[in-house]
């Protein structure tokens, strides 16, 4: 089985709430210094099903990321966890594309590689959360697609797929390929080996310009976007915190139930 | 090409019956309507629902739109993107709202895709620029860290609206306006597979999403044992218990309970955090409680900044004397 999976690179998630920080006027995130970005989670996880695929299945697991300098670290992380190989997709043309040239940038590379049966994302970025780039591709490579995938198995018309809902999950049989978005209810995503580390930090990640997959330059880039961003914010959770004190742990317990009856809470 | 215009909502029908999210939809889909001075439309599919459709005229729908067809659940979702394709295809709306449900989260990326536009997905706002007439989307970004307003450059502007983030539409049964059936004719190419099976797992007790008092443990309880308690005081104050991803990676509790931006959006009246750091991904989906209460035993915790009231201390020592006096208080 062919398993193409598309990975991107974000502002690691886990950063104390308090290092974020916003430039209003120019509508950008300032990364903070020191910390540098990750794997997409939900993408390490769209990794993490493919590896279990390929357990059962054999074949191949492909890794592809839209990215400028460094993006290449998103591939190699996917190869130290256990992906066969990868592509970074770059190009100055793909600056400022939304998620339509994107998905129409990794559709493009899935068509050069040419054969697969199934290509991963995961269901959404952890920086813009837009959710958007997988289910795109498979309109445009017009293949099936199973969103907010929780488990995948193949069988004999293809692929059996388990799709999380708010009460339970649907489970599909679609045709391949398909296109499958991945959810965290799939489970943790393994941790890279340190044999995988090091022959992953070896690796030459080959680089296709929008010439090399036979991409329109008209059709990305910030002209080509479908939306623009009008603002962006911090916003305003902070409440004015009573703290409730006490001699003793059981003191402070029951002033904090008394003060939460006097503000009608209870 | 002619210009698109007025506003279509996709309301949802589940076992016959309006959705919440439709009114919802409706009481948005009012504002902009009037904000945009275009009428409003109601898109509903279901199976006999000329009653249903009735209600969405009442709740503020110039006109619905109805297109004979099984449940959400009960199908492949590239049904339904075909049906509401098809529909504005035909109808030519200039804003396509849907509920960030089962349904719209699916459905709208791929509708945007076929009409060659694009979506802003989980929206919490809706507005129209008074200046350029544009659909102001706001959204969350960054797990919660962020908020954004986006535009959309193309037609229609199609965004699906978070459940519970405005207000419903309140019913006027002497409004009228017609009823339009769609003949739409689905291909049989245009779906993809098939499905085997819906499962839905009953909660027992209150759901999250309908509590009044949430009673919510994170990665500082330590171990299934530890929500015990929480299950007491939860009882007690009449609500139910909710978790942090922590205790859902650390297998003591099912993901179902787990709220967030990737889990439950609740908003109840009373939010007691117990060992909770504060993540945004967690506030994302607790901030529009009325009153949070945070018991942390880590002074620096960034809850506490989020909360109304706090108490710096170990839960287990903590807890006890707690829900003595709770219910001391609520038998007097
Ligand atoms: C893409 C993404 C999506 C996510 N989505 C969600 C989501 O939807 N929902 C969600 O909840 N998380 C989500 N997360 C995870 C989130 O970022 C945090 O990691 C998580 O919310 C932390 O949970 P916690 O506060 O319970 O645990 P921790 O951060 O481990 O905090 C535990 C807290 O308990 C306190 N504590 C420890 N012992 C005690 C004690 N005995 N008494 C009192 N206090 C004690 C500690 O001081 C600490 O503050 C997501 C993460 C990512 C990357």
């Amino acid at each position: 089985m062919n398993i193409i999976v598309c990975v991107k690179q974000v502002l690691d998630p886990d950063i104390p709430p308090a290092k974020f920080k916003v430039d209003s006027a120019s509508k950008q995130v300032v990364p903070p210094e020191g910390i540098p970005p990750v794997i997409n989670p939900y993408d390490a996880q769209a990794v993490e099903l493919a590896l279990r695929l390929k357990e059962k299945q054999g074949g191949k697991i492909t890794v592809l990321t839209v990215g400028s300098d460094g993006a290449d670290k998103a591939v190699k992380y996917a190869i130290s966890m256990g992906a066969d190989d990868g592509f970074v997709l770059s190009d100055e043309v793909f600056e400022g594309s939304d998620s339509f040239s994107m998905a129409y940038i990794l559709s493009k590379a899935v068509e050069k590689i040419g054969e697969y049966d199934l290509v991963l994302c995961g269901r959404q970025a952890a920086d813009w959360d837009e959710g958007l780039v997988g289910s795109i591709i498979a309109e445009s490579l017009g293949t099936s697609l199973v969103t907010l995938a929780e488990d995948a198995e193949v069988v004999d018309e293809g692929l059996k797929v388990k799709r999380v809902t708010l009460d339970g999950y649907q489970a599909f049989i679609v045709p391949t390929p398909a296109v499958v978005t991945v959810s965290n209810e799939v489970g943790q995503a393994r941790l890279p080996s340190g044999l995988g580390i090091i022959s992953a930090a070896r690796r030459q990640i080959p680089v296709w310009k929008a010439a090399d997959t036979g991409i329109d330059p008209s059709l990305v880039g910030s002209a080509a976007a479908r939306r623009k961003l009008f603002a962006l914010s911090v916003p305003a959770r902070e409440r004015k915190c009573e703290i409730i004190e006490g001699e003793t742990p059981a003191e402070a317990a029951t002033k904090l139930a008394e003060r939460l009856r006097e503000a009608g809470a209870i | 090409m002619a210009e698109n215009k007025g506003i279509l909502i996709c309301g949802e029908v589940v076992d016959g019956k309006l959705a919440a999210i439709t009114a919802e939809l409706l009481g948005a889909g009012k504002k902009l309507s009037a904000e945009l001075e275009q009428p409003l439309g109601a898109l509903l599919i279901g199976k006999d629902i000329e009653e249903v459709a009735q209600e969405t005229i009442g709740l503020g729908a110039d006109r619905a739109y109805t297109i004979d067809g099984p449940a959400f659940l009960d199908s492949l979702p590239d049904l339904y993107v075909a049906l509401i394709a098809a529909a504005c295809e035909k109808l030519q709306p200039s804003v396509v709202i849907l509920g960030q449900t089962d349904m719209g989260r699916d459905v709208a990326p791929r509708l945007a895709a076929k009409l060659k536009t694009t979506a802003v997905l989980d929206c919490v706002g809706l507005e129209i620029d008074p200046e350029t007439r544009a659909l102001l989307q706001t959204r969350p970004v960054y797990g919660g860290n962020a908020t954004a307003v986006w535009v959309t450059e193309s037609q229609p502007q199609i965004a699906t609206l978070r459940p519970r983030s405005v207000m419903a539409a309140e019913s006027d049964t002497s409004r009228t306006g017609e009823i339009e059936p769609l003949p739409i004719v689905v291909e049989d190419s245009a779906i993809k597979g098939k499905l085997v099976e819906t499962v839905k797992t009953e909660v027992e007790g209150i759901k999250l999403e309908d509590a009044k008092v949430i009673v919510a443990g994170g990665g500082g309880i330590g171990g299934p044992e530890g929500f015990e308690k929480l299950r007491e005081l939860a009882s007690l104050l009449g609500g139910t218990v909710g978790v942090t991803r922590v205790p859902c990676d650390e297998g003591w509790l099912p993901l179902t309970m787990e709220i967030g931006q990737t889990g439950r959006i609740v908003g109840p009246d009373l939010y007691i955090a117990v060992g909770i750091s504060g993540a945004p991904q967690h506030m994302a989906g607790c901030s529009g409680s009325k009153c949070i209460v945070t018991i942390n035993k880590d002074p620096d915790a960034n809850l506490f900044k989020e909360s109304n009231f706090g108490i710096v201390g170990d839960y287990k020592q903590v807890m006890p004397a707690f829900i003595e006096k709770c219910r001391e208080l609520l038998s007097s």
